[in-house]
């Protein structure tokens, strides 16, 4: 489904700030697995991601999706099977837009010098009736500007204009750290659920460690660029948070400090 | 109103209030348009001598209808000033472009030395050329990756080679030895239709139907695209969309419309001028502003009406400028450029205000 061989990235390549992101990593995701990420600060998961949405090229190594490779492929051009959300909700959706309006673009995509109407009617009841689902009374103010929602509600909205056009693969960057405790919850159910329903080939990164381990099927560790930890099935039920951390501090331990590491943030609270 | 299933009771309520208060807003924002127009028209009417009345009826329907040819400009200023969020300096340029290409189609040379007027024709070829301008400046912008502001000068100094081109390197062409668009018509209905009224339905019907094409068009999906592309370009390109195709294809109507008012102007006052074009951008800013004040800022449609309403009041003040005993016609420049300035810094200077009061306050405190 998805192949990463070999990937790097500098950043600041000759200066003194010279930081390599990703170092030669290779990962493979099968169709329908749904990964969960997770790594200290800076360890290069949001890098990943960008590389793999195209944000930037690599510097050197190749991605394939579904057997086509993408390497060079602009970053609007493989929006079109690959679906984004990020940490900040105002990231996803056109703020001054109306919510039947950013909806029609994501799900419009592909259509590009469409001179038919960009709301259509149809649409909007398949619109409100996806959005129902949701149980945030958002079908009901499909005329509403975005602007107007709660962080919580924008990143639903978000979610389901990554989906709404079947996107082949889903890349969640911590997507429900900028919300409060209800609404991060709330949001991460209704993704599990898209993700379950749709069938979908999925990437999330996030700082709890916990939800790492009870979302999805497969849990893998960054650190400096690289897979240093990759987990699923029973090897990835039987373990815990605790060990999880222990396996963490053993393997990075030889390369790094102590006190980059943010892994029991989300931890401490709950 | 809609129930909420939200799971925080806190956002909930906050939710409501920020739509309650829009609903205010709007209200009171309808009722200053009405108190507005109101005061307007009493100043315009009433404290006129009645002598003078028929001069001041010339005086204004001459505003109204200059101002309608503006507003053409006033739209052009608002795809790329509002809706893009990027100033764009091509438009300086692109209205002596279309004034160059509307005047030159309009008194033509034939082999045999007779003029040839095709004024309908070069307002379409106007609007054409203006349209390429925009693009130039948008890939400048894109896929040069130059500064906007820089990438619009640089277009906006390189048409000024072509605009002397088109007009045969004179920097003055008078229409007088062809026949315009004003006076084709008048010969079309049969040459004794009242002048000015020909003078006010031109513009009108120009106005009209770059309303109505722009309001459908910023509704189709490319239109929802160029209008997410200004608001935020990250969830253009998650939505697959190329957003420096939208950039150009935007900047590129909006100097379509600039170059399509340069070209009815110059049918309009029967000439063109090369040295027109300067301040174009600051009166479209001007009249974008001055609509926004009577309007606000709403949808886009309203937007658009704004702004051909924006330009028309910036005439009549023009117009009421003028009449002040001392006042140059050349310091109007100036004056648009204050307007533009005032209405720009508004919210900045409104914020230092807060601060400074609440610095105060903390004081007091203290
Ligand atoms: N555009 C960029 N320019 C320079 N350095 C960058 C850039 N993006 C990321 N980095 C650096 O690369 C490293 C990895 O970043 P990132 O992938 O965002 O980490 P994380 O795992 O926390 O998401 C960090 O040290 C970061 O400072
Ligand atoms: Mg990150």
């Amino acid at each position: 489904m998805l192949d990463i061989t070999g990937a790097s990235k500098t950043f600041l390549q000759g200066t003194v700030n010279e930081h390599v992101a990703l170092n030669r990593l290779d990962l493979h995701l099968d169709a329908g697995e749904f990964v969960t990420i997770v790594g200290s600060n800076g360890a290069g998961k949001s890098t990943l991601f960008n590389a793999i949405g195209g944000t930037f090229y690599l510097d050197s190594g190749r991605i394939s999706l579904e057997s086509r490779d993408i390497t060079y492929l602009t970053e609007h051009k493989r929006a079109a099977f690959i679906g984004r959300i990020f940490q900040d909700p105002v990231k996803g959706t056109a703020p001054d837009m109306t919510i039947e309006e950013n909806l029609s673009l994501a799900y419009n995509r592909r259509k590009l010098f469409g001179l038919n109407m960009g709301v259509q009617k149809k649409d909007v009841v398949f619109f409100r009736e996806q959005l129902s689902q949701f149980g945030m009374g958002l079908e009901d103010r499909m005329k509403h500007k975005v602007g107007l929602l709660s962080g919580g509600q924008r990143q639903a909205l978000t979610l389901l204009m990554a989906t709404i056009a079947g996107p082949r693969l889903l890349l969640l960057d911590e997507h429900t750290a900028a919300l409060d405790p209800a609404a991060a919850e709330k949001v991460m159910a209704i993704t599990r659920d898209i993700v379950s329903r749709e069938k979908l080939t999925t990437m999330m990164i996030t700082h709890n460690i916990r939800s790492a381990l009870r979302t999805g099927t497969r849990t893998i560790m960054l650190e400096d660029g690289k897979v240093i930890l990759d987990i699923s099935g029973k090897e990835r039920e039987e373990m815990t948070v605790s060990r999880l951390m222990e396996l963490y501090s053993h393997k990075a331990n030889k390369t790094l400090d102590n006190d980059r590491m943010l892994l029991t943030k989300d931890e401490n609270g709950q | 109103m809609a129930t909420f299933y939200y799971p925080c009771p806190r956002l909930q309520s906050a939710e409501r209030d920020v739509s309650s208060f829009k609903l205010a807003e709007r209200d009171v924002s309808s009722f200053k348009l009405a108190g507005r127009v109101f005061f307007l028209l009493l100043f315009l009417f009433t404290k006129r001598k009645r002598r003078e009345r028929g001069f001041e009826m010339t005086l204004m329907v001459g505003s109204l209808q200059l101002g309608l040819i503006y507003g053409l400009l006033a739209l052009g200023i608002y795809i790329t000033f509002r809706i893009l969020g990027i100033p764009d300096l091509t438009a300086d340029g692109s209205f002596t472009l279309g004034m160059s290409v509307s005047a030159a189609m309009t008194v033509l040379q034939t082999a045999d030395g007779t003029v040839l007027s095709l004024p309908g024709l070069g307002i379409f070829l106007a609007f054409l050329a203006g349209m390429a301008a925009g693009a130039v400046t948008g890939c400048l912008q894109t896929k040069l990756g130059i500064h906007p502001i820089l990438s619009g000068i640089l277009t906006m100094s390189g048409l000024y080679t072509v605009n002397l081109l088109i007009l045969g390197s004179r920097s003055n062409v008078s229409l007088i030895n062809g026949v315009g668009l004003f006076d084709s018509l008048n010969l079309m209905l049969g040459g004794d239709v009242d002048k000015n009224l020909i003078r006010t339905v031109i513009p009108v019907l120009f106005c009209v139907a770059a309303f109505l094409i722009l309001s459908w068009f910023f509704r189709t999906h490319l239109g929802l695209c160029i209008r997410a592309t200004g608001n935020n370009e990250d969830m253009v390109t998650a939505s697959s969309i190329n957003v420096d195709a939208m950039k150009i294809t935007a900047i590129a109507i909006a100097n379509g419309c600039v170059a399509l008012s340069g070209a009815v102007l110059a049918q309009y006052q029967g000439y063109a001028d090369l040295s027109s074009g300067t301040g174009t951008v600051v009166v479209g800013l001007a009249s974008v502003i001055i609509g926004e004040v009577f309007f606000g800022k709403r949808s886009v449609v309203i937007g658009f009406a704004s702004a051909i309403t924006g330009a028309v009041i910036y005439r009549f003040l023009i117009a009421l400028a003028l009449k002040i005993d001392g006042f140059p016609a050349y310091a109007l420049k100036l004056v648009s450029a204050v307007i533009v300035i005032i209405a720009l810094s508004i919210p900045t200077v409104q914020a230092k205000l807060r601060f400074a009061r609440q610095k105060r306050e903390a004081k007091q405190h203290a």
